[in-house]
C-alpha cells in the first residue's frame, strides 16, 4: 500500500501540489484523473521519486521515502515498475533486451534464467513474435506491451503508469487497461495510473482520485463516479455528449 | 550567475558519475561500445585530417624560407614542432569536440527528453554512470588516437615536402631529429588526457541536464561543441603555461 500524506510541491512562485493526502490499495487499480495541469503528473513523479515533495510524506507499506538512504531508496526503486506515456524503451536494445535489462541489472540470474522469465512475460502481455525487433520496428501498441513487460519482469510491488494508452487506437487502449488491470490482480500489485481516458475510469477504476488545481477533489471509483454529484468531477469526467447520455441513462436506470 | 551555477552542476555531476557502480559485467559491454563508438570510429577522419594539416604545415615553412641561410632541415623540425606541440593534440581535440561531442549531446539529450533516462532512475539504475563513466574510460584511450594523429601528420609532412620538391627527405628527417625534447610527447599526452575528459563530460553535461525536445537536442549538441571548444582552448593555454612555461 502507498499512503500519501498531505504533500506539497512548488516549482518557483508555482504551487502545483497543495496538500494531496490518499492511498493507495494493494491489489487495485488506482487512478488519478483531471484536466491538463491539475498536476496529476507531479503528483506521479513524486510517487516514483522523480520529485522531492516540499512538504508531507509517501510511505510504500510503512516505509517513508523521505527517511530513506539514498541506497535504500535505489533498493526501493527496484519495487516499483513503470510505463510512461511515450513507453521510454531503450532504442538502441530489441525488445528482449529490453525487458531482459532490469534483469541483467540487478540479479545473479544465469543467461538461460533470464531467457526463460523473458519468454514468459512476453507471452503474459501477449507478445511472442518480437524478441528480436527494434522499439522503432513495432506499433505503438506493442511498445507498450513492451513496457508493461519491462515494468513487470521484476515482479515490482508498484506499477506506476503514465497515460498508459494515449496515442492508442480504442480497441487497443480497451486491451491495455484490461492487461494491466489483469497484472495488477494476478501479482497483487499496487497499480497508479496517470489517465484522460474515461474508458479506462469506467473500465479500471477501481479506486479514482481527481485533481483539480492541485487539489484533490474528489476520490472514490468507477461505481460512485456515476452518482457523484460534484460538479467539478461531473464538468470533467462527463464533458462529451455521449458519457452525458449514458450518464442520464445509468440514472434512470436506477431510479 | 547561471554560468556559476553550470559550473557547480558540472561537478556536482561528475561526482554522481562515480557513485553506485553499474553492475561490472554490464559497465564492460559498455565500455567497449564507447570505445568503438567514440575512438576507433573516429580514427578515420582524425587520419584524414592529421595528414593534411602536416602537409599544409610543412609546405607554409617551406614557402617562408626565403633566406638561404636558413637550412632546409628546418621543414622537417617545424612540422614536427607544430603537429606535436599543437596541431595532433589541441586542433584534433577540436574537431573530436565536434565529431564525438555532438554525438555524445545528441544520444545522451535524445534519451532524456523520451524519458530514457527516467527509466534508468526509477528502475534504481545511477544514469549518470550507467551513461557518462563508460565514456570517459573510453576516452581514456584517446591517447591513442593522438599518437596516431602525430605519426599521421608528420608522415603528411614528409609527403608534402619531398614530393612536392621542398625538401629532400635527408633534411625532412634530419630535421625531424633535430633538438628533440621527449618531454614535449609527455606535454602532449598530457594535454590529450585532460582533453578527453572535457571531451566525454561537457557534452555529456549538455545532454544529461537539457529540456524540451528534438528542437532542443539540436540546440545543446551546439551549445555543447561551443563550450567543450571554449574550455579546450582555455585549458591548452593553462597547461602550456604549467609544463611548458
Amino acid at each position: 500500500m502507498i499512503e500519501v500524506d498531505n504533500i506539497h510541491k512548488s516549482f518557483g512562485e508555482s504551487h502545483v501540489l497543495k496538500g494531496i493526502s490518499s492511498n493507495f490499495e494493494k491489489g487495485k487499480t488506482n487512478l488519478i484523473i483531471g484536466q491538463s495541469g491539475s498536476g496529476k503528473t507531479v503528483f506521479l513523479k513524486c510517487l516514483l521519486g522523480l520529485f522531492t515533495p516540499d512538504e508531507g510524506t509517501i510511505s510504500y507499506d510503512g516505509k517513508i521515502y523521505s527517511e530513506l538512504s539514498a541506497s535504500e531508496q535505489r533498493n526501493l526503486r527496484q519495487e516499483m515498475g513503470m510505463v510512461f506515456q511515450g513507453s521510454a524503451l531503450f532504442d538502441s536494445m530489441t525488445v528482449q533486451g529490453n525487458v531482459m535489462f532490469p534483469l541483467g541489472m540487478f540479479t545473479k540470474q544465469s543467461k538461460s534464467e533470464m531467457q526463460d522469465r523473458v519468454d514468459f512475460v512476453l507471452k503474459r502481455v501477449n507478445l511472442v513474435d518480437a524478441h528480436n525487433k527494434f522499439p522503432s520496428e513495432i506499433s505503438g501498441g506493442m511498445q507498450k506491451r513492451v513496457a508493461i513487460a519491462r515494468a513487470i519482469v521484476m515482479n515490482p510491488k508498484y506499477l506506476f503508469c503514465d497515460e498508459p494508452n494515449s496515442g492508442l487506437d480504442p480497441k487497443t487502449a480497451i486491451l491495455i487497461d484490461n492487461l494491466i488491470h489483469e497484472i495488477t490482480q494476478e501479482y497483487d500489485i499496487t497499480t497508479v495510473i496517470n489517465t484522460h481516458d474515461m474508458n479506462s475510469v469506467m473500465e479500471i477504476g477501481e479506486k479514482i482520485i481527481f485533481l483539480k488545481n492541485g487539489l484533490k477533489e474528489w476520490e472514490g471509483s468507477n461505481k460512485e463516479i456515476f452518482k457523484t454529484e460534484n460538479e467539478a468531477v461531473t464538468d470533467f469526467v462527463y464533458s462529451s455528449e455521449l458519457f452525458k447520455k449514458v450518464r442520464q441513462m445509468y440514472i434512470e436506470e436506477r431510479n | 550567475m547561471n554560468y556559476i551555477a553550470s559550473i557547480g552542476s558540472y561537478f556536482i555531476m561528475i561526482r554522481e558519475v562515480f557513485k553506485k557502480p553499474t553492475k561490472w559485467s554490464i559497465m564492460k559491454t559498455l565500455i567497449l561500445k564507447e570505445i568503438d563508438e567514440l575512438v576507433y570510429g573516429s580514427m578515420g577522419i582524425i587520419i584524414f585530417i592529421s595528414f593534411f594539416i602536416g602537409g599544409v604545415v610543412s609546405i607554409q615553412t617551406a614557402l617562408n624560407i626565403t633566406n638561404p641561410l636558413i637550412p632546409r632541415n628546418l621543414i622537417g623540425f617545424a612540422t614536427r614542432q607544430s603537429v606535436i606541440l599543437e596541431f595532433a593534440p589541441t586542433f584534433t581535440s577540436i574537431i573530436m569536440a565536434g565529431k564525438v561531442g555532438s554525438y555524445i549531446t545528441s544520444s545522451i539529450g535524445t534519451m532524456r527528453v523520451t524519458e530514457q533516462i527516467d527509466a534508468l532512475e526509477i528502475m534504481g539504475v545511477n544514469s549518470l554512470n550507467y551513461l557518462v563513466f563508460p565514456k570517459i574510460i573510453a576516452m581514456l584511450f584517446y591517447p591513442f588516437v593522438i599518437a596516431i594523429a602525430m605519426y599521421v601528420g608528420i608522415f603528411g609532412g614528409w609527403t608534402a615536402g619531398v614530393f612536392g620538391g621542398f625538401s629532400s627527405s635527408a633534411d625532412f628527417v634530419e630535421g625531424l631529429q633535430l633538438d628533440f625534447i621527449p618531454f614535449h610527447i609527455t606535454y602532449s599526452f598530457v594535454k590529450s588526457i585532460v582533453f578527453a575528459l572535457i571531451i566525454a563530460t561537457i557534452p555529456s553535461f549538455h545532454g544529461y541536464y537539457m529540456k524540451g525536445g528534438a528542437l532542443e537536442v539540436g540546440k545543446a549538441s551546439t551549445t555543447a561543441f561551443v563550450w567543450t571548444s571554449v574550455v579546450i582552448i582555455i585549458v591548452n593555454y593553462i597547461l602550456t603555461q604549467l609544463l611548458l612555461g
